[in-house]
């Protein structure tokens, strides 16, 4: 990219280096943003959803976009870790940090079961089974109404403090509430970028680009699809976890279909494959949803129509388009 | 245990048997367009509920529930038609993903619209006079339109069998399936071909949400639960296989009617138990062939 008869031929070297600036530091712009992003957004609810569906989209790109396999099933992943943050809490009434590592678990162990029978089918087959599998889990969280309050949701996952090395911090105060959920979601996506930027990361994109060449190079195909499945299941299952604590209750609806469609329609309108357009669709998405809906209760259709527009006409997404320009 | 008796399982048997010719009629629809243009229609459910919507609306401005099952798949089907020619025309080429996120988008798109137009509550919808009631088949009293749902989706059946096998339009059809490009080589227009499978497939679609909204009335929100459950039958009949679709669809009919009368609470969690075992079993499903998918 760099060599002399490029930057000769290319008179926008700057935003080239830019956007490679951006790429060196990508986690570090990620935290920077989410750091000052409550200071420009007025409200801080919204702005915590957006940081918790962005740590799910996150969660859900790595399969679809590096991996290169649509799942429609993570509402499963998402819902489980929600579920058992939840659970952990109000029936077992574990500790804050405990009951987010149950989420965390929760999501592995759910993207290990639903990836151990989706991985044995391949292209488009992927999509239908993680559907009917995270369908199952919701009847059987629909069902187990004991531990999870059926019909009317988890209720009653009250934390009001968080305790840390003898500090008391105040859960209920929104914006200490962000900042909380913040370091969470930033720590992630420093995880992200890391597990990005290893040798495994390299294999994640080769079995995407070629998988027949990944498996002559002596990569195991399925064992990589597999590991990579159960990663994002933790991802997910931590913006979960979060949203349990953020909610204090856990809604039916979190398992449902539509859940798993939002991320796939935020992970394409930020970008899919990129490392900034999970946060940035779900900030656009959210932003719009609550926009549209103040002018109308049929967002959904305004919704559709647009991710329709942008199946057709802006496949890259949003920051995958600005990237496409910045290389021209 | 007493109550189980041979007929109340053979009864059961039966309704399993209803149940399920509404899943092979869906999937048929599914596994046709599928096979044929290598596109999973998201929007299915939503093509099978506006067709439902569609025979309440005829209904209600005079119609006749027999000229609904005439009009609602040549509706559905233009409609179909349409959506392929201006939405999903433009994606072949472009990864097998993009035209299923874009009927993913659509079935929004066409459920906000029900909603805009019928409200977001649900319908009854009568059944009508001369189907009502019941019949003695043999083992008991079974319901008059149960069965008239059996032999309405046998009679499809056949009518698709013999279109696909004895019509030389059938016969591009199959070909087209098998291979698109030797097909364009021998001088046919295939994207007519998958223009009007896919207006079959959407036409069956819509007649199959006409058959179903007596037995479960209509709602917006009917398309989603069927796509989960088509998609098991799918998986299970193997894609793109028609025979595996009417095998797996009665399999899966009969399979929940059987629960739900031995353990209810496992009855929709029955269906993703079968998938699981044939997809360790045998993931290209029962008549699936093994390359399709690569």
């Amino acid at each position: 990219m760099t060599d002399a008869t490029e930057s000769i031929k290319e008179p926008r070297t700057a935003t080239v280096s830019w956007y490679e600036f951006a790429t060196r530091h990508r986690a570090s712009i990620v935290a920077a943003v989410i750091l000052v992003f409550p200071l420009v957004m007025p409200f801080t609810a919204l702005a915590v959803n957006i940081l918790i569906y962005g740590l799910y989209a996150l969660g859900f790109n790595l399969v679809f976009g590096y991996l290169g396999l649509l799942s429609f099933g993570h509402a499963a992943l998402f819902g489980t870790g929600a579920y058992l943050c939840g659970i952990a809490i109000v029936h077992f009434g574990w500790p804050w940090y405990a009951a987010i590592a149950a989420g965390v678990a929760g999501g592995l162990l759910m993207a290990l079961l639903i990836g151990v029978l989706a991985i044995r089918t391949r292209g488009i087959y992927f999509a239908m089974v993680t559907m009917a599998l995270s369908q199952c889990v919701y009847y059987l969280f629909y069902q187990a109404v004991d531990l999870t309050g059926g019909e009317n949701g988890l209720r009653g996952i009250n934390v009001r403090t968080i305790d840390l090395f003898g500090l008391r911090i105040d859960f209920i105060n929104p914006m200490i509430r962000y900042y909380v959920i913040a370091a969470f979601v930033i720590a992630a996506f420093f995880v992200m970028s890391r597990i990005l930027a290893s040798p495994f990361g390299a294999v994640i994109e080769a079995v995407r680009e070629n998988e027949t060449r990944a498996r002559a190079s002596g990569y195991d195909v399925t064992k990589t699809r597999l590991l990579t499945f159960v990663l994002s299941g933790g991802f997910c299952g931590l913006a979960g976890a979060l949203q349990a604590l953020h909610l204090s209750i856990v809604p039916i609806e979190i398992l449902h279909y539509e859940t798993s469609g939002l991320v796939v329609m935020i992970a394409l309108l930020g970008g899919m494959g990129t490392f900034f357009g999970p946060m940035i669709g779900a900030a656009v998405f959210l932003v719009l949803e609550n926009v549209v809906s103040v002018w109308t209760v049929h967002w959904q259709l305004i919704v559709g129509a647009i991710f329709i527009a942008c199946v057709l006409f802006f496949p890259a997404g949003i920051w995958g388009t600005l990237i496409a320009r910045s290389r021209r | 245990m007493a109550g189980l008796s041979f007929d109340l399982i053979a009864l059961q048997l039966f309704a399993g048997l209803a149940l399920g010719a509404i899943y092979v009629l869906f999937a048929i629809g599914l596994s046709l367009i599928f096979g044929m243009l290598t596109v999973v229609n998201f929007a299915h459910g939503a093509f099978y509920m506006v067709g439902a919507y569609v025979g309440l609306y005829l209904i209600s401005i005079g119609g006749n529930f027999w000229i609904c099952l005439v009009a609602v798949p040549i509706l559905i089907g233009l409609f179909g038609l349409a959506v392929e020619r201006v939405l999903i025309r433009p994606l072949y080429g472009r990864g097998i993903d993009y035209p299923l996120l874009l009927t993913f988008g659509l079935s929004y798109v066409m459920v906000e619209c029900v909603r805009i137009a019928f409200g977001k509550t649900g319908y009854p919808f009568d059944t009508p006079e001369v189907l009502q009631g019941a019949v003695n088949i043999g083992v008991g009293y079974f319901p008059l339109y149960r069965l008239f749902v059996i032999g309405a989706t046998a009679v499809v059946l056949l009518a698709l069998w013999l279109f696909l096998e004895k019509t030389s339009f059938g016969l591009i059809i199959r070909a087209g399936a098998r291979d698109p490009q030797i097909v364009r080589v021998l001088g046919v227009d295939v994207s007519r071909v998958w223009l009007i499978v896919f207006g079959i497939g959407t036409a069956i679609a819509g007649f199959a949400g006409l058959l179903a909204a007596p037995l479960q009335g209509v709602i917006p929100e009917m398309g989603g639960t069927i796509l989960a459950e088509a998609f098991v039958v799918t998986v299970v009949g193997g894609m793109g296989s028609i025979g595996g679709a009417v095998l797996a669809g009665l399999l899966v009919g009969v399979v929940v009617s059987m629960t739900s009368l031995f353990a209810p609470e496992m009855a929709k969690v029955s269906i993703f138990a079968l998938m699981a075992i044939v997809l360790i079993v045998r993931p290209q499903g029962f008549f699936g062939r093994a390359g399709l998918m690569s």
